[in-house]
């Protein structure tokens, strides 16, 4: 089950050579203080980073073969057409205060996770992906946990679900992960120190991990955190904005390494919500295929690449990036920029174009606008594109940035809005977990959300492949299904995909055994092998 | 003094003629992206070089400088408007008439005018037409930038009320509106000229605050706001100085409002 690959192995080597450096401090930076040490309560960026770094788990996901690989648990087994999985626990472990673990600890976390009015974001995840669950344990080093709905690919999930005791204790005084929490400088930075007990070790025995503490410096400006970085305080910086990225790749020692694309999408897409505050003449042209197919192919995506995220995106063809190396479907590629096919579309549904203003059968000048978050300035900038690109085939866009909250309100609750420009952030790689977008019934189904029957044919369809990934058992049936899905999408164009930016890092010269991977958590997700060279930090100061 | 606020005159004088020549003076349209001179350095083509989307950068600062000034000084006249009216009304018949303008007042200072503008945002119609919601952006500063003016006015128009001139006019016979428009309205002439000169440069800045936080001026209109919004990237400076033009232009034309009129005058 364990998949080493070569350079895992020897990065092992490099770090067991670094190893032994009293000063072993691994330094970056958050943008903000956790909001909390409980890793069940977890839902913004800065509190799943310490769970990542302080939580043991049942399965962890190897971001560099995608693949799960076993941690706490030794092995497991899917059963019952995927409605049952039966781990066995490793032996021998025991959590940073030196109290056993056992089965008990995993069964009393899943249940604290599952118990009705728990705030849990884990939970949310496991409940739309399986539904109920039920955990029982099989004897000291035996759990298995039962699901009601089939599920395949579950194991990946319980990647994210840190087991915590069973016993009354706060969950950051007893973790099974690398490090544990040692002190919390409210407003200035999180130390971690060394898990003594952790209970992995390298491929010569020697117990990990290499490093001795991580500092999570709260710095509160990218500007400054680069700045740092640039003078040696900061080991790594993660998710560099491109112009910073292109600056700092000026210089060659700079560390800047482009990951390639991102499993997140940046993408518009036409309310077509039957019942939206929206005029009946322009819900007609959101709801035609070829309307929604002219604008993607008028959209001119490299132009967004090339001047937007300064070459460091790709085109999107749709929501599933090549960084997904499982689920990617290579037959869709992103439909390329042509104002004739655009026009030609547009006369087929029956648009007409006068040379300066596009009007619809009923004389009505195309004219829409589009929302989107207020301080993004990658999102203005498409915006801006998007808008000269429509205008040479006549669509005036009206481009409205509105505050966050707003946003959110206006395509969830009120529908008061034409056109949208957001992203779909995806940290799993098992498009399981985006259900709630590609379900006509689901509460995220962008275009037209929670609808009682699906709306059109094609959305049918979409409904019937994803309940029919949901039951296969093999990974090539979900992999047709789903490929299935993404050529419908692409089809029917009910959201334009723009592109997937690129994940850019810059990584100091002093960080060893660093495997970066276009997977989030990008940098560390190897963090029990990484170490710091002092010496090499020392030259850097 | 008199040679600095000559030139703050003059440099003011400047910034109206080109904000109004805007489109006579500008190289290109300030919305035309010409996508293969992105980011250009100053070059005959575009004087100031070009944006991130190949925008020429000095047709920006000229509609920006327009936009900001003009749309500044607007709603600086009517928030002193405004201001005037109220402090007018307050000030000379006191009673409840003051109590009430002066509650009025303090619900307006009161306001968090910055969720008022982004409720107000909120609330366009989806397809409002840039000018209209740049307009609308205005209007709100002025509607709620006007309620500090009015304190002052009120008070001055107090003193004046009790003043000797205004007692033997009353004396005389004159009536409410005679005293009101011929006797203290006159005399209040340099405090609404102060209030004026410190409301412009205030919505100025404001609206260069919006802007940083991408709530200002809509794009593609260009303004002050948010063409500083790029110097939030502070190391480009350094490899592209003319960036700085719309600060240099803001802490000109600023620095001269500051300076356009007698010191005393805004201590009155």
């Amino acid at each position: 089950m364990a998949i080493m690959t070569r350079n895992f192995l020897l990065a092992l080597a490099i770090g067991i050579c670094a190893h032994g450096d009293p000063t072993m401090e691994l330094r970056f930076a958050i943008h903000a203080g956790p909001k909390t040490f409980d890793p069940l309560l977890a839902t913004e960026e800065v509190s799943e980073m310490i769970r990542y770094l302080t939580g043991g788990v049942l399965v962890r996901f190897n971001r560099q073969t995608q693949q799960p690989e076993p941690e706490l648990a030794t092995s497991w087994k899917v059963s019952d057409q995927g409605k049952r999985i039966d781990f066995v626990l490793r032996r021998n472990v025991t959590f940073s205060d030196g109290t056993p673990f056992s089965a008990a600890d995993v069964v009393a976390t899943m249940r604290r996770m599952m118990a009705p009015g728990m705030p849990s974001a884990i939970a949310d995840l496991f409940r739309s992906a399986a539904g109920e669950i039920r955990t029982e344990a099989n004897g000291p080093n035996g759990v298995s946990v039962f699901f009601s709905t089939p599920a395949t690919g579950l194991e990946r999930l319980f990647d994210q679900l840190a087991i915590s005791p069973a016993r009354r204790v706060a969950p950051e005084s007893a973790v099974l992960g690398p490090f544990m929490l040692q002190e919390d400088k409210s407003g200035q930075y999180v130390l971690l120190k060394r898990n003594p007990h952790y209970w992995k070790t390298s491929a010569t025995g020697e117990r990990l991990p290499y490093l001795n503490s991580i500092r999570l410096e709260i710095v509160g400006n990218r500007e400054t955190e680069l700045l740092r970085f640039r003078r040696g305080e900061l080991d790594f910086v993660d998710k560099v904005e491109p112009e910073a990225f292109e600056r700092l790749s000026k210089d060659q020692h700079s560390g800047a390494l482009d990951l390639g694309p991102s499993l997140d999408t940046e993408f518009l897409w036409f309310n077509q919500k039957t019942n939206a505050p929206v005029p009946d003449y322009k819900k007609k042209w959101f709801q035609s295929r070829l309307f929604r197919q002219a604008i993607s192919v008028a959209t001119n995506r490299d132009d967004i690449v090339r001047l937007v995220y300064r070459g460091y995106a790709h085109p999107a063809a749709g929501f599933i990036s090549r960084a997904n190396k499982l689920w990617f479907d290579s037959k869709v590629s992103p439909p390329a920029h042509d104002r004739q096919l655009a026009l030609k579309l547009l006369q087929e549904d029956g648009f007409r174009f006068d040379g300066r203003t596009l009007r619809d059968r009923g004389g009505n000048a195309v004219e829409f606008s589009l929302i989107t978050n207020a301080g993004s300035k990658t999102r203005t900038e498409t915006g801006m594109i998007l808008q000269q690109d429509l205008m040479k085939i006549g669509i005036r866009l009206n481009f409205l940035p509105i505050e966050f909250q707003s946003l959110v309100e206006a395509i969830t609750q009120t529908a008061r809005y034409e056109a949208c420009v957001l992203s779909l952030t995806n940290f799993e790689i098992d498009p399981n977990t985006q259900m709630n977008v590609w379900l006509s019934s689901g509460t995220h189904h962008a275009w037209n959300p929670a609808q009682a029957k699906p709306a059109t044919a094609w959305e049918a369809e979409i409904d019937r492949l994803a309940a029919l990934q949901h039951i296969a058992t093999s990974a090539s049936a979900r992999k047709r299904a789903f490929d299935s899905i993404q050529e419908i999408l692409a089809e029917q164009a009910p959201i334009i995909f723009l592109v997937h930016p690129d994940v850019l890092v810059a990584i100091s010269p002093a960080l060893r055994n660093a495997m970066p991977s276009p997977l989030a958590p990008h940098l560390y997700w190897n963090i029990e092998y990484l170490s710091i060279s002092d010496a090499e930090r020392g030259r850097k100061n | 003094m008199k040679l600095i606020r000559v030139i703050a005159l003059c440099i003011l004088v400047l910034a109206t003629a080109v904000s109004v020549g805007a489109d006579l003076l500008a190289p290109h349209d300030y919305t035309e992206q010409f996508r293969l001179h992105a980011n250009e350095a100053p070059s005959r083509s575009f004087p100031l070089g070009t944006d991130e989307l190949g925008r020429d950068r000095l047709s920006r600062l000229l509609q920006g400088t327009r936009i900001s000034l003009l749309c500044a000084a607007g709603a600086a006249f009517l928030a002193t408007g405004a201001a005037g009216v109220i402090g007018l009304v307050a000030g000379y018949f006191g009673g409840w008439v003051d109590e009430m303008a002066g509650a009025i007042t303090d619900l307006f200072l009161s306001l968090p005018w910055l969720f008022a503008l982004l409720t107000l945002r909120v609330l366009f119609p989806l397809n409002t037409s840039t000018g209209v919601s740049t307009g609308a952006t205005f209007l709100l500063l002025a509607s709620v930038g006007w309620a500090p003016s009015a304190r002052v006015i009120r008070a001055s128009v107090a003193n004046l009320r009790n003043s000797g001139s205004i007692v033997y006019a009353r004396a005389y016979g004159c009536g409410n509106t005679h005293l009101l428009f011929i006797h203290i309205l006159p005399n209040l002439k340099p405090v609404l000229s102060a209030q004026f000169w410190i409301l412009m440069p205030a919505f100025i800045l404001t609206e260069a605050n919006l802007g940083v936080l991408g709530l200002g001026i809509n794009e593609p209109a260009a303004s002050w706001g948010n063409m500083l919004a790029e110097l939030q990237n502070y190391q480009r400076i350094p490899e592209q100085p003319w960036i700085l033009a719309p600060a240099l232009s803001l802490i000109l034309v600023v620095g001269s409002l500051q300076f356009v009129l007698p010191r005393r005058n805004i201590w009155q």
